[in-house]
């Protein structure tokens, strides 16, 4: 049979059996939907994930000190001197203090709240920003406790015209502060994204937040190969100053990063099993219906052989027809899983887009089933004898 | 008995049996039959019901096997052909006519003529140029995109003729073309294959009726699977008998 003749032929006995077709089908459906969603899904959780450890720097130990309020604390002294003195693990350290802060448009007299992070002139190295216009921090507006301030380009735009920004001053809780800097966009200027930030002078954000002490550091180091080496040198001196491991947590970013991943990647793993399976039912499903189709139709298959089809043109047409019924229920297997990927995206708000390979496996995976489970039948089919098959009712 | 022995035969049977053993019943549904069919004949096989005809039209066609005996075709014995080469056969060199029609119902006319022609290998132009040919011979063209099943028995058995044609197959077997058929129907059906033999197919028309074996140059005659009469269909008693009641019978109305 011609190719395309072959499939319009499958295509009409499927239309003819709609219920039956569907529920050969559902499996296939089930079974790549389950694959495109995933993966839509879990590469835009991914995405999203990696954006912010990205924004983060993978190199980076962070020290959070939980026994604020007891009378032993880190000095911010006391990790710059490990720092100097193991320079072979570390390149920077900074304080990093986070405080809650009133806002004040300078166009309006709109007031909203902000947070701003206290750090220090090294910080830019550490979580590796970088001004477009001006300046970042420097070690006299630590030291001299300037009010000045490094914004991003969230605030910029929302604030100012375009390259205006610098020099203007800027109320912080009624004080206000020099903007010298602002950063390269990181994200999308977005309200929320990482491009909603101020630095200012740690020693400054300490007194803005109330706390008496420093919560955390951020360290960077100079081989990520070390972090082990690194992150007990940070122990050690830590335990000695507090009097106890219990009042501090060390997590390095890329500890995190893989555990991550690692889970995702399990996660991942374990879902397309179970896509797997799915698929693994739905093939069996079609090979079940392609041999009943077989045997009511052994009639046409005789007669089919009278006029003298060979063996090869019985397998084809019944091959053929397989993939037909396995490739469309592929088909709305990619349209359901798309949708439903699409949905999820939007509740979960995160980027979901298909990717073209997964489609294409996808459809290819279910063709290729439809070839594979429709060969035994077809197989059945052209070994039938000729006058058996002619004589069958 | 045969015109012309000094060509090869088309159709040979050697000492062909063909036995079926149900339970304890052996049938022999062919018990040691031979004859020679040639090229350019019309051959009428007749008998009772059960003797063995189908059996007999089965094996010429290569859809079934005899159980001991030589069949040759064209000079081959098709017994050691593959089943592909046997496929091959069906399609260039036979064409068959059923009783039951045999189309395939969710094609239409056309594509069910156009069959044989696209198992042959042969181009689309030139499947839908032989196909629409046959269709007009038999003189159903119109009917061609129509699907069997919109078409009465006489015109279906045309269509079913048309594709058995199509391919210019060197013998047409013919089991009971009329059985399903009205006498007038049945009538034109006989006179286009015997149209057809005058333009030199060889034909094999199996039939119960001796009214029609009458109308065939030659007669084989088989009861329980034996050949009982072999030659022209005016020396077998049993024709010439129900002709003559047939002529009295009109005479009288
Ligand atoms: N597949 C089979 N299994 C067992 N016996 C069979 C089979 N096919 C045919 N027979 C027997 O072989 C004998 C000849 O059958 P065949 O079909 O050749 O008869 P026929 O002459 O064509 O009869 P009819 O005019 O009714 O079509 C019958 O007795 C039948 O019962
Ligand atoms: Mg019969």
């Amino acid at each position: 049979m011609k190719f395309s003749k072959t499939i319009e032929l499958a295509i009409a006995s499927i239309r003819s059996n709609k219920m039956r077709s569907f529920l050969t089908m559902l499996g296939i459906i089930i079974g790549v939907a389950a694959v495109i969603i995933l993966v839509s899904v879990m590469d835009g959780i991914t995405g999203q994930v990696s954006d912010v450890f990205e924004g983060f720097g993978t190199n980076n130990i962070t020290v959070s000190i939980t026994s604020r309020g007891s009378t032993r604390r880190v000095e911010p002294d006391n990790l710059y001197e490990l720092i100097d003195e193991n320079s072979h693990l570390f390149l920077y350290c900074s304080p990093k203090v986070t405080a809650t802060v009133n806002i004040k448009s300078p166009n309006s007299s709109e007031t909203s709240y902000a947070s701003v992070t206290g750090i220090d002139e090294t910080y830019d190295e550490i979580d590796l920003l970088s001004t477009t216009q001006g300046r970042f921090l420097q070690f006299v507006d630590i030291e001299k406790m300037l009010k000045v301030c490094v914004i991003g380009t969230y605030y910029e735009q929302e604030y100012y015209d375009r390259g205006k920004a610098v020099g203007q001053k800027i109320k912080l809780n009624g004080d206000p502060y020099t903007i010298i800097g602002v950063l390269e966009e990181q994200s999308d200027s977005s309200e929320g994204s990482a491009d909603q930030c101020i630095y200012i002078p740690y020693t400054l954000a300490s007194k803005l937040s109330r706390n008496a002490s420093i919560g955390s550091y951020v360290v960077s180091m100079k081989d990520s190969n070390r972090i082990e080496e690194a992150k007990a040198v940070l122990e050690m001196k830590l335990t000695e100053i507090l009097g106890s491991s219990d009042f501090y947590n060390i997590t390095a970013t890329q500890e995190i990063l893989d555990e991550m991943n690692s889970i995702m990647d399990t996660l991942k793993g374990a879902l397309i099993l179970i896509a797997g399976i799915s698929l693994l039912v739905g093939g069996i499903g079609i090979m079940n219906i392609m041999l009943v189709s077989v045997t009511e139709r052994t009639k046409e298959i005789g007669i089919r052989k009278s006029l003298g089809a060979k063996k090869k043109h019985i397998m084809q047409q019944f091959v053929i027809e397989a993939a037909t019924v396995s490739g469309i229920g592929g088909l709305l297997g990619i349209l359901l899983g798309g949708l439903v990927a699409y949905v999820i995206g939007i509740i979960m708000s995160i980027t979901v887009i298909p990717s073209v390979s997964a489609v294409i496996v996808a459809f290819s995976v279910s063709v290729g089933i439809g070839i594979i489970f429709g060969y035994l039948p077809a197989k059945n089919a052209a070994t039938l004898n000729p006058i058996d098959a002619l004589r069958f009712e | 008995m045969n015109q012309n022995t000094n060509s090869a035969p088309l159709v040979e049977f050697q000492n062909i049996y063909k036995i079926y053993q149900t339970g304890d019943v052996e049938v022999r549904a062919l018990d040691g039959v031979s004859f020679s069919i040639y090229k350019g004949e019309f051959v009428a096989i007749i008998g009772q019901s059960g003797s063995g005809k189908s059996t007999c039209m089965n094996i010429i066609g290569c859809l079934d096997v005899p159980t001991e005996g030589t069949y040759l075709l064209n000079g081959d014995d098709v017994s050691r052909l593959t089943d592909d080469e046997q496929a091959e056969i069906r399609n260039k060199t036979l064409g068959f006519i059923f009783q039951q029609y045999n189309l395939l119902p969710k094609l239409t006319n056309l594509d069910n003529v156009k069959l044989p022609l696209l198992y042959k290998g042969l181009r689309e132009s030139e499947q839908e140029e032989l196909a629409m040919d046959a269709l007009r011979r038999v003189g159903v063209l119109d009917k061609a995109y129509h699907k069997p099943s919109q078409l009465s028995g006489g015109q279906q058995q045309r269509i079913s003729i048309a594709r058995a044609l199509a391919g210019s197959p060197s013998i047409i077997l013919a089991d009971e073309p009329t059985g399903a058929l009205d006498s007038k129907t049945s009538k034109e059906v006989i006179d286009f294959l015997i149209e057809l033999n005058k333009q030199g197919n060889t034909i094999i028309l199996i039939t119960h009726d001796n009214t029609i074996a009458a109308r065939a140059k030659r007669v084989i005659r088989v009861h329980d699977g034996r050949i009982i009469f072999d030659g022209m269909a005016m020396e077998d008693e049993i024709i010439k008998s129900t002709l003559s009641a047939h002529i009295k019978k009109e005479a009288e109305e």
